[in-house]
């Protein structure tokens, strides 16, 4: 049995989405699709702790051999982010079923729960998979599920961001797609361990630069790096609180695994870098992504579509690492990715809290719901400390790292810019702080005492793990160190 | 050179078509047809590349010693199947954006959008 | 195993009571008493830190680590503990006067109020004992947003605006300037330690020694440099208890405190005198102090005029440090001592008489030491000590202050010492002039002494004021080992 959990993490979800669907009774599909969540979370603990001590694992499906068979393999990198992915799940599902019976009508929540398995499923498997093609594939399934997650937002606007995300997930798919094609034309090989060992003999031929470039287009596209950003923010801010929450932490994070895995396994370093020199891209473009997206996270109305913009700028960080290219920024890229996934996880939770009560989570409606929901209220000042990366919070763990490692380099210039867009980071969260707390709350706010259940604690244990993990910060960046080393 | 890479000149024309109206047109159901386009010159890049000169079917047999690579055949069953998955969710949107906004046109959903602000 | 102990107490008791005060919020006497009982059990604690003698200096305590094998450490030095004393008997006698003044201006919010206080104290004992400068770095930040709440409890527009003001400041200097120095140290040295007599020799090439020593002054925006001493001012929107405890003594001091700390066991005094790395910021600091004197000059809310003293005061404390000669530093360390208790004096006597009169402008004060005779003696007592004239304490410091310039051979900064002693002379012996000689405008009767809760704590303020001056011979001797 133990030996099977590489491939039962990714099963366990894909066959409990259709029979959620099938046994179609809200309460029963929350609490069916919230232990299976729980259990893979179980497996990919164990996994973790497998790799950590035992090095990685390599699956065959059905006992075909790779590189004929399909092959899982899931290294300390894809570890990491299992475990990253599979607990953001659990608890998403565990804390909002209260907003989930809200906020979607009741017959369409057994299919509500059936996507959200399927994007769980997707999610996990790009990461398990050691097969080209499978990644795609997995692609498409999280993909999918998450356009008709966001399309089921109340808002109208959700309708136009899912299809928006879905024209730009499709182009940015089929790019991959295309990358996948030309690589296998010239190597004959999906295993991304034989094309790691087959691609440096080829790599002067045209069409393993054009599968670069197709890769490096549909990635970013996935990242929503920018320029390539657009769908990001509306996707998230329409969206039902829960996916938004669930797609804010995980989603992203698995595209940038994506990017480690294409450009650092699949092409190597040495090709990406030195070669090809990816960097020159990858930097303006992450410089662009901090700046641009922080200044107009400032001018935002909408707190989610702020936060939204501030993922875009995060984003720029993680890839700023990659484009320090140095072992230290790699790993500050890693746990940047770690970190910040907690963070905006939490501070999307407490968004959804305020929901309870606040017609919107436009600024003017959450005027004074600080002062009329004390608790939640700090848990945003607690979350938002964390994405300026203020000491003892976890976000101050990863910029600590990414600065030194940018000092490593030499860019002084590049530290001013990273400060800056802290500083940017602090007005955008202390903007909505201050309608939190310096305003009168409505009548309606403070006569509301509609309880908030599951959620708020749930919302603590999150900040109090990026908490812990920003004063005792030895568990994740020996996580992201052993990940990053897996990548060299 | 021309006639020997004449599916690949093919798949890149079509690319280029499908792209060109999923950027250009601002009919939601136009967008949708172009991203088909888009995806289905790529299911002809897959087909061709598998294609042997005078190879046929992959039948184990002592009267045939060419084949055809039958595994990207095989793959673009899959990309076929996600495909026609996307085109579902799409119209799918595209039903219920037109029930909300009464239009599939990009400029007046926005239009709509800015007015309500 | 005594140190430790002793030490991770002085960090427990304030989050204990800030814990007992969050419990007990519902219960207004009890949180008092918890309030009180905090600070008197502290300023025991840290007592019985002085007992452990210089045999403990320089243990480092460290409960785990938190970065890349730097640890969050904690170790005693006298600087250290000199501050920690300084923090922990006025953060007493504070609480007494916080609770008589909160009561009398009926503030809301108290188990809040005390609450925050509690976690500002703690984090002046993680800047005291802080062991390396992540750790410094990290209780400032606690620091500056500990006090946030302080500074903002009235809730309104004015409150938010100073929020802003001074939490921008203090973040964007530290973040700027502060934290990218420590990386900058981390990065070039390896280290982060601090040691006695710096680690810095050798280590960097003098230009970029010129440029560290500028970012961490500046970048700790507690010590007042100008141009970022803004935050100063605008925090005096907080009630009086706050400015006095926070902005007269433990947030400033903190700020200098840093410097100072940072001066001695990073670059260290030999280092520093030898070259040139800290000549940009005794020009800076010693404009700081006359300009800050001539703005608080033309402030009429006394408040104000007390808070740009502070500017100008904070920078005597920074030159100090940056002369880096033996009498220099003495002076400096000194100056916190003797400025705090006379700082503190007068902002009590400044909420003594809002409390009872309702008056904030200087030019409000005419004739009121007839009815509040004991909080004007107070302030005159506490005014000459910070213009330095014997008998008070501030007259040792800026002796040594003066002694240090003229050693270091910097004889314009030694001028300046003294056009700013008339300067503050100027702007701090109007007030008594009017409370004493002036006929008074308005109708005074009905106005009488704040309450008891208000006199006591600013009697014993400007008692010791007084008391000092005899003491600051075993001040001096007990930072001995600085210059060793």
């Amino acid at each position: 049995m133990t030996n099977h959990l590489a491939i039962l993490q990714v099963v366990l979800p894909l066959i409990a989405a259709p029979l959620c669907s099938l046994i179609n009774q809200a309460k029963a599909c929350w609490l069916f699709a919230t232990t299976i969540s729980w259990l893979v979370f179980a497996i990919s603990l164990s996994l973790f702790i497998e790799v950590q001590t035992g090095g990685s694992i390599r699956y065959e499906i059905g006992g075909w051999q790779p590189p004929w068979g399909i092959e899982y393999h899931i290294d300390a990198l894809a570890a990491f982010v299992l475990l990253l992915v599979s607990a953001m799940a659990a608890i998403t599902l565990s804390a909002f079923q209260r907003r989930i019976t809200i906020e979607i009508p009741k017959h369409k929540q057994g299919l509500f729960y059936t996507a959200f398995l399927l994007c769980l499923t997707g999610l996990l498997g790009i990461v398990a998979t050691g097969d080209a093609f499978n990644i795609f594939v997995f692609l498409e399934i999280s993909s999918l599920s998450a356009y008709a997650l966001i399309a089921l937002g109340e808002d109208r606007r959700a309708l136009t961001a899912s299809f928006e995300y879905l024209i730009m997930g499709t182009i940015g798919a089929t790019f991959i797609l295309i990358g996948i094609g030309l690589l296998y034309m010239q190597t004959g090989t999906l295993n991304i361990v034989d094309l790691q060992t087959r691609i440096p003999a080829i790599s002067h031929l045209h069409s393993v630069h054009a599968a670069f470039a197709f890769f490096t287009i549909g990635i970013f596209l996935k990242l929503a790096l920018f320029p390539l950003h657009h769908w990001l923010p509306g996707a998230y801010a329409y969206a039902p609180s829960a996916v938004s929450t669930f797609l804010a932490a995980t989603a992203t994070k698995v595209a940038l695994y994506l990017l480690y895995r294409v450009f650092y396994t699949i092409f190597g370093s040495e090709f990406s870098f030195e070669v090809l020199q990816l960097h020159y891209i990858l930097m303006p473009l992450s410089i662009l992504a901090i700046v641009i997206s922080s200044l107009n996270a400032i001018f935002q109305q909408d707190v989610r579509k702020m936060l939204a913009y501030s993922s875009l700028g995060q984003i720029g960080y993680m890839t700023l690492g990659i484009a320090l290219f140095s072992d230290a920024g790699l790993v500050a890229s890693i746990l940047h990715l770690f970190n910040h996934a907690f963070i905006k996880g939490a501070l999307f939770m407490t968004l959804a809290c305020f929901l309870f009560r606040t017609p919107s989570l436009r600024l003017d409606d959450l005027n004074g719901a600080g002062r009329a929901m004390p608790w939640v209220g700090f848990a945003f000042v607690v979350g938002g400390l964390g994405l300026i990366g203020v000491p003892l919070t976890s976000g101050f763990i990863s910029k600590w790292l990414l600065v030194s490692a940018v000092i490593e380099q030499g860019h002084w210039w590049l530290v001013a810019i990273i400060v800056f867009s802290s500083l940017l980071a602090l007005i955008y969260v202390w903007r909505v702080v201050e309608h939190l707390f310096f305003r009168e709350a409505s009548a309606a706010l403070v006569a509301n005492k509609q309880p908030i259940g599951a959620l708020l604690p749930f919302t603590w244990v999150v900040l109090l793990s990026t908490l812990y993990f920003g004063i005792n910060s030895d568990f994740p960046v020996q996580a992201a160190k052993a990940a990053a080393k897996a990548l060299q | 050179m021309l006639s020997g890479l004449y599916n690949y000149w093919i798949a890149i024309l079509l690319m280029a078509i499908g792209f060109y109206i999923v950027i250009a047109h601002s009919n939601l159901f136009t967008k949708m047809i172009g991203l088909n386009i888009f995806q289905t010159s790529v299911f002809i890049l897959f087909i061709s590349m598998g294609k042997v000169d005078g190879g046929t079917a992959p039948i184990l047999s002592e009267a045939y010693t060419a084949y055809s690579n039958p595994l990207p055949h095989v793959l673009i069953l899959t990309a076929i199947v996600v495909s026609v998955a996307t085109t579902a969710v799409g119209l799918a949107l595209i039903v219920s954006i037109n029930r909300r906004y009464k239009t599939l046109d990009e400029h007046e959903i926005e239009q709509q959008e800015l007015e309500q602000e | 195993m005594i140190l430790a102990n002793s030490l991770y107490l002085n960090f427990a008791i304030p989050v204990i009571g800030a814990c007992l005060i969050a419990l007990l919020h519902q219960r207004r006497r009890t949180v008092e008493l918890v309030f009180i009982g905090t600070a008197a059990v502290l300023l025991w604690n840290t007592l019985h830190l002085f007992d452990l003698g210089e045999a403990a200096y320089f243990i480092n305590v460290s409960p785990f680590s938190l970065i890349d094998s730097i640890p969050l450490a904690f170790h005693l030095e006298p600087l250290g503990l000199l501050f920690s004393a300084i923090a922990s008997s006025l953060f007493l006698v504070t609480t007494l006067y916080a609770i008589g003044y909160m009561n009398a201006n009926n503030e809301k919010h108290l188990a809040r109020f005390y609450f925050c206080f509690c976690i500002a104290i703690f984090a002046v004992m993680g800047i005291a004992f802080a062991a390396n400068l992540l750790t410094l770095f990290i209780f400032y930040e606690i620091l500056s947003f500990s006090t946030y709440p302080l500074v903002t409890h009235k809730g309104n527009e004015a409150a938010r605006n100073g929020g802003r003001v001074y939490l921008g400041l203090l973040l964007s200097t530290s973040i700027g300037f502060f934290l990218i120095a420590i990386l900058w140290v981390w990065s070039s040295t390896g280290e982060l330690d601090f040691v006695r007599n710096g680690f810095l020799q050798e280590q960097m090439p003098k230009e970029a020694l010129i440029i560290l020593y500028t970012l961490f002054a500046f970048g700790v925006g507690k010590a007042g440099l100008m141009p970022f001493h803004r935050w100063l001012p605008s925090a005096m929107v907080a009630p009086t208890p706050v400015s006095a405890l926070l902005h007269a003594v433990a947030v400033v001091k903190a700020g200098v405190f840093c410097v100072l700390k940072i001066t001695v066991y990073v670059f260290g005094l030999d280092l520093l005198s030898e070259g040139s790395a800290s000549n940009l910021i005794i020009w800076v600091a010693t404009a700081t102090m006359l300009l800050a004197s001539l703005v608080a000059l033309s402030q009429d809310n006394l408040k104000a005029r007390l808070a740009y003293s502070t500017v100008s005061q904070l920078s005597y404390i920074v030159v100090g440090a940056a002369l880096a000669t033996a009498s220099s530093v003495a002076g400096a360390s000194m100056h916190m001592a003797t400025h705090a208790v006379g700082k503190i004096t007068l902002f009590f006597c400044a909420g003594a008489i809002y409390t009872a009169a309702k008056k904030t402008k200087v030019s409000e004060l005419d004739g009121l030491a007839k009815v509040m005779p004991i909080t004007f003696i107070a302030y005159t007592v506490a005014a000459l000590s910070i213009i330095g004239l014997p008998p008070m304490a501030g007259s040792w410091s800026k002796w040594f202050l003066l002694d240090g310039a003229l050693q270091a051979e910097y004889f314009w900064v030694a001028i300046a010492f003294i056009i700013s002693t008339l300067l503050n002379m100027a702007y701090l012996l109007p007030v008594v002039a009017r409370g004493f000689f002036a006929p008074a405008k308005d109708n005074l009767s009905g106005i009488q002494e704040a309450p008891w809760m208000c006199l006591l704590p600013l009697s014993i303020t400007a008692i010791s004021c007084f008391v000092l001056f005899f003491l600051l011979q075993e001040l001096h001797h007990f930072l001995q080992p600085l210059f060793s």
